[in-house]
C-alpha cells in the first residue's frame, strides 16, 4: 500500500446564514485522486483557489473527508482513533512563518511537538539538536524568533516538524512570504531532507521553478486533478499550464518559444545547462 | 515608540539568581513585596534595603539599567507624594494657603516612595532574570494545585506564554498598518477626544483581523503538531530544585523572620 | 515633477546597541513619467528608501526636494505629499477596514477633505481603473480572493490620484496570474497616464520585463543605477551581494562562452529570443 492513498476525495465548504440555511457551497475538492510512495517528493501546484490547500489539511487530518477515502501511512483518516497517529507521522508547516512558531526561544519552539506527544525529557533535547543541525539552525537554538529572518523561521518550523520524526512533511506554500534567498534556503533544506533522510515529501506551491525536482507533479485546478506526471512530462505543455493559470521558468519558456520558432529544441527543457547543451548541439 | 519600553525585559547573564528555579523567584518575590508592607522603622528600612542590594548585586544586572525602568512609574511617584504630603494630619512643619506640611506626612511620603521605588526594582529582578517562558513555566507550576478546583493552569500558563511571543509581532504590524493609514491621509493625532478615538477605526479594524486570523493560523499548527491540552504533555526542560534553592528559600525565610521582629521590638 | 535625494542618511535607535545604519549617503533624482525599478535583498535599505520618498519616515540627515521644495521644511506640507506621493504597502489588503470595498476606497479621498461626491467619484474612477468587477464594489472587502483585495487597496491609493505610485512588492504571496494581472495593471498606470511608477520587487525577471531604470541597494547605498541592461551586465557582482540577474540573461552568457554569438545584454525572454534565433540565422546564411 502506498504512504498516502486518496481516492475520490470530496470536500466542501459550506456558508449558512443566521438561520442555518445553507447560504452556499464551495467545493473545495471534487474527486482527488492521490497516491504518494513512501520516501518520494511529489509537488502539488495550482493556482490560488485550486484546492491544493484544502487537499494538504486532509493529509494532516485538520479537515476531515467530506467523501471519498483517504488512507495515510496504513491508516485510515475518517477513524477518529488514528487522528493523533496521522498527525503524527505526517507533519505540516505552513505558509506565514510567524503564525506557527509558538514559542519565544528557537529551541523550546522545536521540543513543542515531541512534547506533546510525550516524549521522555532526554530523547526530546536529543531530537531538538538533532532536528535544528538537520536545518542548519543549530547556532540559532537560543535565539529568538523575532530577530529571525523569513527562511530561518521556516527553517525552524521544519525542525519543529521533524523532531516528531514524522515519515511525511506536507509543506504547504512554504516559501509564497520569502523572498528569493529564503526560498532557496527553504527549498534545499527541504531536499536535503527527502535525500538524506529518506522523508516523504509532498510540496505545495504556486512556484514552478521549485518543482523541477520532484518526483512526480500533481496540478490542480477547481478541485480536480487535472495533470500528473514527471515535471519534464508536465512542463512540456506549456499551453495547457497556462490555461491553468500557472506559468511556467523563464528558460523553459523561452525553449518552448525558440521550438515554435522552427528551432528543434527538444521539448520539457527544465534547467539552464539543459538549453545551453541543446542549443549548442544544434549551432 | 512602543519598541523602547524595556520594563522587566530579560536580561541575559551569567549569575547565580538567573539559574534559580522560577519557582523559588516567585515566592522570593512575594515574599520580598510582602516584607515592603511590613516595615515601618528606619531599622526594618535599612533590612529591606540591604537584602534589595545585595540581590541586585548577586543578579548581576546593571544598576542602571534598572533604574532606566522607574522612569515609567515617575508620575505615580509624584501623586503619592503629594497626597501623603499635604493629607496626612497631624503636627505642622511648615503651612502657607491652605496647606500644610505635618511631620507625619513627610514621614509616610517618604515610606511610600521607598516603598514605591523598592516594590518596582524588586520584581523587575524577576523579570530582569527570568526568561518569559521560564516565568510562565514556574506560575504553571506554581499554581497546579488550583487544577483540583477546576482553574486551567496549563491553559492560561499557555495563553500567557503565546501572548509573549506575539506582543512584539503585533506591535510591529500595529506600526505597519498605522504607516499604510498615514499614506492614505489619516490623521491620528489632531481633532478632539471623539474625533481621535474616530481615528483609530482605520488601525483598529485591521489590527483585530490579523490578530484573529494570526490565532486562527496558529491554532492549527497547533493542532497539526499534536498539541491537545496539558495531559500526557513532557517536557524538554522540567523544573528541578536544586540545592541552592533550598539554601535561597531558607535565606527568604530567614529575612523576613527579620523584618518582622525589627518591626516589633524596634 | 521631480523627487531629489541629497546625501540621505537614515539611522535606527540612534545611539543604542541596536543601531542600524539603514541609508547611507543616497543621492537620486526621480525624473517625471519614470518607471523605476528597486531591488535589494532583505534589510537593504529599500523599505526604509520609499517610506522616505512621501515623508512618512524623515531623514537622519541629508535633503529631500520634491519639485524643487524641501519637504522638511518646517512648514511644508507632508500631508499633501503622501496624497501627491502614493505608497502601496506590502501586502496593502492588510490595511482593508471598512464595510464595503467602495467606502474604503473613499477613505483617501475623504481624509484630503474633499466633499462625499467628489471622494466617490474618484473611488469610482480608481476601481474603474484597478479593473475591479462593478459587482464586487459593495460587498466587504473581506469577501474578496486574494488578488482582488489587492487590487482594492491599490484603488485606495490611486483615489487619492496621487502624481507618484509606490509600490512595495505588490505581488507578493499571488500566484502566477495574479502577479502577471497586477503588473500589467501598473505598466497601464504607466503608458497610459503617464505617472511616475517605483516598484520594488525581488523578481529580477519581473523589473528587467517592465522597469526603464533600475536601482540596486545594498546595505543602505544605491550600488547601482542604470537601464536593467547596464545593471544586469553586473550580474557576478550582483551575486557576490546575494542577488541574481534574470535566467536569460546567465543563458546568454553561457551561450557566449560556447562560442554562440548571443546578446550578452539581453535580460527579457523577448531580447532573448530574439537574439538567439538571429544569431542562427546569420549563421545558416
Amino acid at each position: 500500500m502506498n504512504f498516502i492513498e486518496a481516492r475520490k476525495l470530496v470536500h466542501e465548504y459550506i456558508r449558512r446564514d443566521e438561520e442555518d440555511n445553507v447560504e452556499s457551497i464551495l467545493t473545495a475538492l471534487d474527486g482527488v485522486d492521490l497516491d504518494v510512495k513512501q520516501g518520494e517528493f511529489v509537488a502539488v501546484l495550482g493556482h490560488n483557489g485550486s484546492g491544493k490547500s484544502t487537499l494538504a489539511k486532509h493529509l494532516n487530518v485538520l479537515l476531515a473527508p467530506g467523501g471519498g477515502t483517504l488512507w495515510v501511512d496504513g491508516k485510515d483518516a475518517e477513524d477518529a482513533d488514528n487522528l493523533w497517529a496521522i498527525r503524527q507521522s505526517t507533519g505540516m508547516v505552513f505558509q506565514n512563518p510567524d503564525n506557527q512558531i509558538i514559542a519565544s526561544v528557537v529551541e523550546e519552539d522545536v521540543a513543542f511537538g515531541p512534547e506533546n506527544i510525550g516524549v521522555p525529557t532526554a530523547e526530546i533535547l536529543k531530537r531538538v539538536e538533532k532536528s535544528l543541525k538537520s536545518v542548519g539552525m543549530i547556532q540559532y537554538r537560543e535565539h529568538s524568533p523575532n530577530r529571525l529572518s523569513g527562511g530561518q523561521k521556516q527553517r525552524v518550523a521544519i525542525a519543529g516538524v521533524m523532531a516528531m520524526e514524522p515519515k511525511c512533511i506536507v509543506l504547504d506554500e512554504p516559501t509564497a512570504m520569502l523572498d528569493p534567498n529564503g526560498r532557496r534556503e527553504v527549498l534545499e533544506a527541504v531536499e536535503q531532507l527527502n535525500r538524506e533522510k529518506g522523508v516523504t515529501v509532498i510540496l505545495i506551491t504556486h512556484y514552478m521553478e521549485e518543482v523541477t525536482n520532484a518526483d512526480r507533479v500533481y496540478v490542480m485546478d477547481n478541485g480536480k486533478v487535472v495533470m500528473q506526471g514527471t515535471p519534464r512530462a508536465i512542463f512540456s505543455q506549456v499551453d495547457t499550464l497556462k490555461s491553468y493559470r500557472l506559468d511556467v521558468p523563464q528558460i523553459t519558456l523561452l525553449a518552448y518559444e525558440l521550438r515554435k520558432a522552427g528551432l528543434a529544441v527538444p521539448e520539457g527543457i527544465l534547467t539552464r545547462q539543459e538549453l545551453v547543451e541543446a542549443l549548442c548541439r544544434l549551432y | 515608540m512602543l519598541r523602547d519600553i524595556t520594563i522587566g525585559q530579560y536580561y541575559p547573564a551569567d549569575s547565580m539568581i538567573h539559574k534559580l528555579d522560577p519557582r523559588t523567584k516567585l515566592m522570593a518575590t512575594l515574599v520580598y513585596i510582602l516584607s515592603l508592607f511590613v516595615f515601618r522603622n528606619v531599622a526594618g528600612f535599612a533590612a529591606v534595603t540591604l537584602w534589595l542590594a545585595l540581590v541586585i548585586w548577586l543578579s548581576k544586572v546593571p544598576f542602571g539599567y534598572m533604574v532606566k525602568g522607574l522612569k515609567a512609574i515617575v508620575i505615580i511617584l509624584l501623586i503619592t507624594v503629594v497626597f501623603n504630603l499635604f493629607l496626612t494630619p497631624g503636627e505642622t512643619l511648615v503651612s502657607f494657603w491652605k496647606l500644610r506640611i505635618t511631620e507625619e506626612g513627610l514621614k509616610n511620603a517618604a515610606f511610600m516612595t521607598v516603598r514605591l521605588i523598592y516594590l518596582i526594582l524588586g520584581s523587575s529582578i524577576l523579570t530582569l532574570t527570568t526568561t518569559p517562558n521560564q516565568l510562565t513555566d514556574g506560575l504553571e507550576k506554581s499554581l497546579k494545585p488550583l487544577n483540583k478546583i477546576h482553574v486551567p493552569v496549563h491553559e492560561i500558563a499557555m495563553m500567557m506564554s503565546i501572548a509573549l511571543r506575539f506582543i512584539p509581532i503585533l506591535i510591529e504590524e500595529t506600526d505597519k498598518i498605522m504607516k499604510a493609514q498615514l499614506a492614505r491621509g489619516a490623521d491620528f493625532e489632531s481633532g478632539n477626544l471623539v474625533k481621535k478615538a474616530k481615528s483609530m477605526v482605520p488601525l483598529l479594524v485591521p489590527l483585530f483581523i490579523s490578530a484573529f486570523r494570526r490565532a486562527n493560523d496558529l491554532a492549527l499548527a497547533m493542532e497539526a503538531r499534536c498539541y491537545h491540552g496539558g495531559e500526557g504533555r513532557t517536557k524538554m526542560k522540567p523544573l528541578r530544585y536544586k540545592r541552592v534553592d533550598l539554601i535561597v528559600y531558607l535565606a527568604v525565610a530567614g529575612y523576613f523572620v527579620a523584618v518582622i521582629l525589627l518591626r516589633r521590638f524596634l | 515633477m521631480s523627487i531629489i535625494l541629497d546625501k540621505v542618511n537614515y539611522v535606527y535607535s540612534e545611539k543604542t546597541a541596536y543601531e542600524i545604519h539603514a541609508l547611507k549617503d543616497v543621492s537620486l533624482k526621480i525624473g517625471d513619467g519614470e518607471f523605476i525599478g528597486i531591488i535589494g535583498h532583505t534589510g537593504s535599505g529599500k523599505s526604509t528608501l520609499i517610506q522616505h520618498l512621501n515623508g512618512l519616515v524623515r531623514a537622519s540627515s541629508g535633503g529631500i526636494y520634491y519639485n524643487g521644495q524641501d519637504i522638511d521644511d518646517d512648514d511644508y506640507n507632508r500631508k499633501e505629499l503622501r496624497s501627491k506621493v502614493g505608497l502601496v504597502f506590502q501586502y496593502p489588503e492588510h490595511q482593508l477596514f471598512e464595510t464595503t470595498v467602495f467606502a474604503d476606497v473613499c477613505f483617501g479621498p475623504k481624509n484630503q477633505g474633499l466633499s462625499r461626491k467628489q471622494s466617490e467619484l474618484k473611488a469610482f474612477t480608481a476601481l474603474r481603473s484597478v479593473g475591479l468587477p462593478e459587482d464586487l464594489w459593495y460587498r466587504s472587502p473581506f469577501e474578496l480572493s486574494g488578488g482582488q483585495k489587492r487590487r482594492a487597496a491599490i484603488a485606495g491609493v490611486l483615489a487619492m490620484e496621487p502624481e507618484v505610485l509606490i509600490l512595495d512588492e505588490p505581488t507578493a504571496g499571488l500566484d502566477p496570474k495574479g502577479r502577471d494581472e497586477i503588473l500589467g495593471l501598473v505598466a497601464g498606470l504607466h503608458k497610459e497616464r503617464h505617472m511616475t511608477v517605483i516598484l520594488v520587487s525581488h523578481s529580477m525577471e519581473d523589473v528587467a520585463k517592465y522597469v526603464g531604470r533600475l536601482i540596486v541597494m545594498n546595505r543602505g547605498s544605491v550600488m547601482y543605477d542604470g537601464t536593467p541592461a547596464e545593471v544586469f551586465a553586473h550580474y557576478q557582482e550582483l551575486e557576490e551581494v546575494g542577488l541574481a540577474a534574470p535566467q536569460v540573461t546567465y543563458l546568454m552568457h553561457e551561450l557566449r562562452g560556447r562560442g554562440i554569438p548571443a546578446n550578452g545584454t539581453a535580460t527579457t525572454l523577448e531580447e532573448a529570443k530574439q537574439s538567439i534565433l538571429q544569431a542562427f540565422s546569420t549563421k545558416c546564411k
